[in-house]
């Protein structure tokens, strides 16, 4: 579904990324770990073109995305992204947030939109909130929404960017809740997280990532019981 | 003392009568009043024209600045250019002078005084309100860029959609300031024979030889329509505030 080629991406003259290979299979939940400043998020929003890589491929479902003519925002419509800090609108409703983007992106009537909105809402229990502002919400509940924003576009694969870093500790619970339920689904996911205990349930593959590479890859049993490289063990070490 | 008071009141009531009811001087005022609002409207139309166009070419062109050639970029960047060298000279220069170079050299062919004190203050105005809109825009947090572009809309959509309104929230305060000094300023265009508020206090109290009168009326009207538009911006800031907590 998505294939990484020799992707380096550098910020003037700060090279983050130093070359990295990856195949992504359709269905697969792919879960990226590493120590802060290694990568992982340039990584991750090299997959939608928020960052543009320097050098290297990204194709996606066929075309090559880094290609100048490629029609980046078609692309984007298939690849639902939650962020760090929700970013959910804070001027529209709650259910203006979900509908926005499908309407106006001539993806869906109105009616529908609001349809599947009410739909995907219901499902992660916040129905009663569609007519709320964003600030009116708990963490947790943005973060969900943000989830059921990115759906609303019937997404081919969803990226994560630390869905739950900016969370309080008791609401990191709900939205990975959220996120093992759409896993559980069959979403292609890719996952930048500190979870660990996410990574090792969810995950069919684990990316250690480290100064710009990705030093080790496996399973989750693979990756968490017997890590081989050092970096890998040590920072294991720190985390769990 | 009650004599006293109605000499005073007698000499008040012949100051009012001699500076608006005789010749029917009020409707100097009337006119005046009516210039000031035409030329204070059009300006602020002219202004928030130019203003927008400038703060969104000068943060587009911040914000790709790396890691983009081709045609598009270059003339951005020569928009930029543009940009910057008018807001420069447009706010290192006071508006009388560029008042008067419009009107004595740029329009000297032209006598029509309200139409060149509106692009002139038009002109000047949008300076100011470019950068009040390029603060309202870069206080807007880049994530919300983000997200509208990561759920597929483009540029324009996303700026349209999810950026202006939060910019509109943003600059309101301020956007409502520039409005009341753009009130005051107009007053200056008595400078080119423009017959606005100020002017035509200015001639009653040249033709009556009293100043007191004509004066603190022309300040009272100034403080009304300030007061007014003040309590207009007041309700529709109210009302763009829904997403805040309430």
């Amino acid at each position: 579904m998505i294939t990484v080629k020799g992707l380096e991406k550098s910020f003037g003259s700060l090279h983050v990324l130093k070359g990295i290979d990856q195949h992504i299979a359709p269905g697969e939940k792919v879960v990226i770990i590493g120590p802060s400043g290694s990568g992982k998020s340039t990584f991750l929003r090299c997959l939608n073109l928020l960052e543009r890589p320097t050098s290297g491929h990204i194709l996606f479902e066929g075309s090559d995305i880094t290609d100048p003519k490629c029609d980046i925002n078609l692309i984007r419509r298939r690849m639902g992204m939650v962020f760090q800090q929700f970013n959910l609108f804070p001027h529209l409703t709650v259910l203006q947030n979900l509908t926005l983007a499908p309407v106006k992106t001539g993806l869906m009537t109105k009616e529908e939109a609001t349809d599947k909105a009410t739909k995907l809402l219901a499902r992660v229990g916040l129905v009663e909130k569609a007519d709320a502002y964003p600030k009116q919400l708990s963490g947790g509940q943005q973060q969900r929404i943000a989830i059921v924003r990115a759906l609303c576009m019937n997404p081919d694969v969803m990226l994560f960017d630390e869905p739950t870093s900016a969370l309080d500790p008791e609401m990191v619970g709900e939205v990975l809740d959220v996120m093992k339920k759409l896993a559980e689904e069959g979403m292609t996911m890719v996952v930048v997280t500190h979870e660990m205990g996410f990574a090792r349930e969810v995950g069919d593959r684990v990316l250690f990532m480290d100064g710009g590479v990705v030093l080790e890859e496996g399973t989750p049993k693979e990756i968490f019981e017997n890590p081989k490289n050092a970096r890998t063990q040590d920072f294991l070490r720190k985390v769990l | 003392m009650l004599e006293q008071l109605s000499a005073w009141f007698e000499g008040v009531k012949a100051e009012f009568i001699l500076n608006f009811v005789e010749k029917n001087r009020w409707k100097m005022l009337v006119t005046g009043l009516e210039n000031t609002l035409i030329i204070t409207f059009f300006a602020l139309l002219i202004g928030m024209a130019i203003g927008v166009v400038i703060a969104v070419v000068r943060t587009t062109r911040d914000q790709t600045r790396q890691g983009k050639r081709g045609v598009g970029s270059a003339l951005l960047a020569v928009a930029d250019a543009i940009c910057r060298i008018y807001t420069t000279v447009i706010r290192g220069t006071p508006v009388v002078v560029q008042l008067m170079i419009m009107y004595f050299i740029i329009f000297a062919s032209s006598d029509n005084g309200v139409m060149i004190a509106i692009v002139a203050f038009g002109l000047n105005s949008g300076a100011y309100v470019s950068e009040i809109f390029r603060g309202g825009i870069l206080a807007v947090d880049k994530g919300q860029m983000e997200a509208g572009r990561s759920l597929g809309l483009n540029y324009l959509q996303t700026m349209l959609h999810v950026i202006a309104p939060q910019v509109l929230k943003n600059v309101l305060p301020t956007l409502a300031n520039e409005f009341i000094v753009l009130i005051k300023e107009t007053s200056v265009a008595g400078y080119v024979a423009v017959s606005d508020l100020t002017f035509a206090g200015n001639r009653i109290r040249g033709a009556t030889y009293s100043a007191f009168m004509p004066l603190i009326a022309v300040a009272l009207i100034y403080l009304v329509l300030v007061m007014f538009l003040t309590w207009l911006v007041g309700k529709l800031e109210r009302r763009l505030r829904q997403g805040d907590n309430r």
